[in-house]
C-alpha cells in the first residue's frame, strides 16, 4: 500500500509540473487542446460534486453554466464591469438557482430519472427564455466585446493566459472536491448516495445536505460558464444553455469514474485529445465526429465498465493487491 | 398580438391535431417506460431514424407517404430489437442511471450518424397531401394534420386492444406489474421485453410516416420530439394508454394556443412548466393512480 501512494504522489508532481509549463513549449493548437481538457476536467469536477458524490444525477446542468456565461457577458459587454468580477455575480446567481432547484426537487423527493427530467426541462426552458429575452442578445446571442491583452478583463493576446486562468480553477475545483470528500459533508453525501433511507435513519439531514451540494455544484458550474464566454468570446442560447453542454459537462465524470475525485479528471484527459485530435483531421466534413465518439465510448463504459476508468483501475488493483496477499501466505 | 376568437379556434384545431401526434410519440415510449421501468432517452431519435426513412422512400422512391409505414414499423421494428438485444438488455438491472447515461449514449450516436449521412438540412418533403387544407368555418384545417391525428388514434387505439386483449399483450403487461411472478406463471419474460422494446419503437415508425407530410426532418429533430413524449408520458401516467391520449391533447393545445397568445417561442417554456409542476407535485401523472 505505501509505495503505491508514493508512486501516486511522484504521478501527480510530474502532472503537475508538465501541466505548468505546457504553453513554455507546446504550440498554440496544442495549448488549445490543453485548455479543452482542463475546462471539461473542470466541469466535470463540478458536476460530480452533486451528480457522483450525492448520486443526484443532473442532465441539465448547462442551466448553470448559461447563468454563469450570460451574467458576466452582460455585465462585462453592456456596463464594463470585469468578469473577474462578474463571475463572482454569476457564481452567486447560480448558486440561488441551485438552492431553489435543489430544495423544489428533493423536497418533493425526486430522484433518478425523475430528477434527470426536471433538470433537463429547466434547461431546455432556460433556452427558450433566453432565446425570446432581446435584451440579452435573443437567439444571437452575446458576443464578449475585445478590449486588447487586458488580463485585468479575462482577455488575453494567445491562448497561454487562458490556459492558465482554466489551470488555476480546475486544481481550486478539485482541492474543493478532495476536501469535501473528506470532511464529514463528504460521508454524508456518500451516505445519501448509497442508502438515503439509511443515511436519514443515522441522522443525517439528507434534504440539506444534497441541496448544499446542488448549490456548491451551481455555483462552480457557473463560474466555468464564465471562463467559457470569455474563452470563446460568443455565447448563444444553445451553446451555453442546450442539451450539449449539458452532456459535455456530465460526460467525463461518468467515463472516468463517478463520484471519486480524480474519475472527472481522467475521464477529460483521456478523452479530450481524443476528441479534439479527430475534430482537426476530420474537419468540416465530419462535423459530429467528436460527439460520435463520446456516444460510443459512453455506450461502452457503461457495458462493459459502469464504474468508470478509475473504477476499472481500483479493481484491477484491488485484484493485483489480494495476489499478493495470498501468495505472501502460501 | 391581437387576441381573436377566429386565432383561438384556429390554435384549438390545431392543437387537438398536434397532440394526436404527440400522444402516438409518447404510447411507445410508455409502454417501454411502464413494462421495463427504463427511460429511453433516445425515443426521440428512433422517431428521428424513421422520419428519414419515410423521407427518403417519400422524396427518392415516389411512394405515398402513407404507404411508407409498410417500411417503417417492420424497419423500427428490426431497429428496435437490434438495439435492445445488444445495448439494452444487458443493462436491464444495473441502477437506474447508468440505463440513462447508456440510452444518453445512444441517442448521441443516432443524432451524430444522422448528421453525417444526411448532413445537418433541414428536409421537408413536398407530397400532394402537404396542400390538402380546407376551411371549416373560418378556420383552415389542414388535411395531412388531420389524417396523421386519425391515423395515431387509431394506431393507439389498436396497440391498446393488443395490450388488453391479446395473449401476448396480456403477457406484456403481467410482466409490466411483476417480473418475478410472470415468470412464475410460464411467460417468457426476456421475449416479452424483447417484444414489448420492438412494438414501442414500432409505432414511431408509423408516427413518422404520419408526420412525414407536414413536419421537417433533420438530425436533431429527435429532441424536441423525445422531450416533448416524456412530458406526455408523466403527464399522462406511466403506462397509461388513455393518459397518453388525454395528455397529448393537453401539450398538443398548450403548445399551440401558447404560440398564439405569447410572443416568439415562449409557449415552449409552458409546456415545460407543465412538466415540472407536475412532475414535483403529482409524478404519477392525471390517470396513474397507484404507481410512483
Amino acid at each position: 500500500m505505501k509505495p503505491l501512494l508514493k508512486n501516486s504522489s511522484i504521478l501527480l508532481a510530474v502532472i503537475l509540473l508538465v501541466a505548468l509549463t505546457l504553453p513554455l513549449y507546446a504550440g498554440e493548437y496544442y495549448i488549445h487542446i490543453g485548455v479543452m481538457v482542463l475546462f471539461y476536467a473542470y466541469m466535470a469536477v463540478a458536476w460530480n460534486i452533486l451528480g457522483g458524490y450525492a448520486g443526484q444525477h443532473s442532465l441539465g446542468h448547462s442551466l448553470f453554466m448559461g447563468i454563469g456565461a450570460y451574467t458576466s457577458t452582460y455585465l462585462f459587454s453592456v456596463m464594463g464591469i470585469t468578469p473577474w468580477l462578474g463571475m463572482w455575480v454569476g457564481g452567486a446567481l447560480a448558486g440561488v438557482m441551485g438552492l431553489f432547484v435543489g430544495y423544489l426537487c428533493f423536497r418533493y423527493g425526486l430522484k433518478g430519472p425523475y430528477f434527470a427530467l426536471v433538470t433537463i426541462a429547466l434547461a431546455e426552458a432556460a433556452v427558450y427564455i433566453a432565446t425570446n429575452a432581446e435584451g440579452i442578445g435573443g437567439a444571437q446571442g452575446l458576443s464578449v466585446a475585445w478590449t486588447g491583452n487586458a488580463p485585468e478583463m479575462m482577455q488575453f493576446n494567445g491562448k497561454g493566459g487562458y490556459y492558465y486562468v482554466i489551470l488555476v480553477m480546475t486544481v481550486a475545483a478539485i482541492v474543493l472536491s478532495t476536501w469535501i470528500i473528506r470532511r464529514r459533508f463528504g460521508y454524508q453525501l456518500l451516505a445519501v448516495r448509497e442508502n438515503e433511507d439509511a443515511a436519514e435513519a443515522l441522522g443525517v439531514d439528507t434534504l440539506r445536505v444534497k441541496v448544499q451540494a446542488s448549490i456548491i455544484s451551481a455555483m462552480l458550474t457557473a463560474l466555468g460558464g464564465t471562463f467559457f464566454a470569455q474563452y470563446f468570446t460568443y455565447i448563444n442560447p444553445r451553446n451555453v444553455f442546450g442539451e450539449g453542454p449539458s452532456i459535455q459537462i456530465l460526460l467525463f465524470a461518468i467515463i472516468g469514474g463517478l463520484g471519486t475525485v480524480w474519475g472527472p479528471v481522467v475521464g477529460a484527459l483521456v478523452l479530450v485529445p481524443v476528441a479534439e485530435l479527430s475534430r482537426g483531421w476530420l474537419g468540416g466534413s465530419f462535423s459530429g465526429a467528436h460527439i460520435l465518439l463520446y456516444g460510443t465510448v459512453m455506450v461502452l463504459v457503461m457495458l462493459f465498465m459502469p464504474n468508470g476508468i478509475v473504477g476499472l483501475y481500483e479493481k484491477i488493483r484491488q485484484r493485483i493487491q489480494n495476489r499478493n496477499e495470498k501468495s505472501e501466505v502460501a | 398580438m391581437v387576441f381573436s376568437p377566429e386565432l383561438l379556434l384556429q390554435a384549438l384545431i390545431t392543437g387537438v391535431l398536434l397532440g394526436g401526434i404527440f400522444a402516438l410519440i409518447s404510447v411507445g415510449l410508455s409502454l417501454i417506460w411502464g413494462v421495463m421501468r427504463i427511460v429511453n432517452f433516445a425515443h426521440g431519435e428512433f422517431l428521428m431514424i424513421a422520419m428519414y426513412i419515410a423521407y427518403y422512400l417519400v422524396v427518392k422512391g415516389g411512394w405515398d407517404p402513407y404507404l411508407t409505414i409498410l417500411i417503417t414499423a417492420p424497419a423500427l421494428f428490426l431497429i428496435g430489437i437490434l438495439i435492445f438485444q445488444t445495448t439494452i438488455r444487458p443493462i436491464l438491472k444495473d441502477p437506474s442511471m447508468n440505463q440513462i447515461m447508456l440510452t444518453v449514449g445512444l441517442s448521441l450516436i443516432m443524432q451524430n450518424l444522422a448528421l453525417v449521412f444526411f448532413k445537418a438540412d433541414v428536409l421537408t418533403a413536398n407530397t400532394t397531401y402537404t396542400r390538402l387544407n380546407f376551411m371549416l368555418g373560418p378556420v383552415v384545417v389542414r388535411g395531412s394534420q388531420l389524417i396523421a391525428f386519425a391515423g395515431s388514434a387509431l394506431t393507439a387505439f389498436l396497440l391498446y386492444w393488443f395490450l388488453q386483449k391479446t395473449e401476448t399483450g396480456r403477457a406484456i403487461r403481467a410482466a409490466s406489474l411483476n417480473r418475478d411472478a410472470a415468470t412464475l406463471v410460464g411467460i417468457n419474460v426476456r421475449n416479452t421485453y424483447l417484444l414489448a422494446f420492438g412494438i414501442g419503437s414500432a409505432s414511431l415508425g408509423v408516427a413518422a410516416s404520419l408526420m412525414i407530410p407536414f413536419y421537417y426532418t433533420s438530425p436533431t429533430v429527435g429532441l424536441f420530439f423525445g422531450l416533448i413524449a416524456y412530458v406526455v408520458v408523466v403527464l399522462g401516467g406511466l403506462g397509461s394508454f388513455p393518459g397518453a391520449l388525454v395528455a397529448g391533447l393537453i401539450i398538443g393545445l398548450t403548445e399551440s394556443v401558447g404560440a398564439s397568445l405569447l410572443p416568439g417561442s415562449l409557449a415552449r417554456v409552458l409546456t415545460f412548466g407543465i412538466f415540472i409542476v407536475v412532475l414535483l407535485f403529482k409524478p404519477q401523472g392525471i390517470f396513474g393512480g397507484k404507481q410512483k
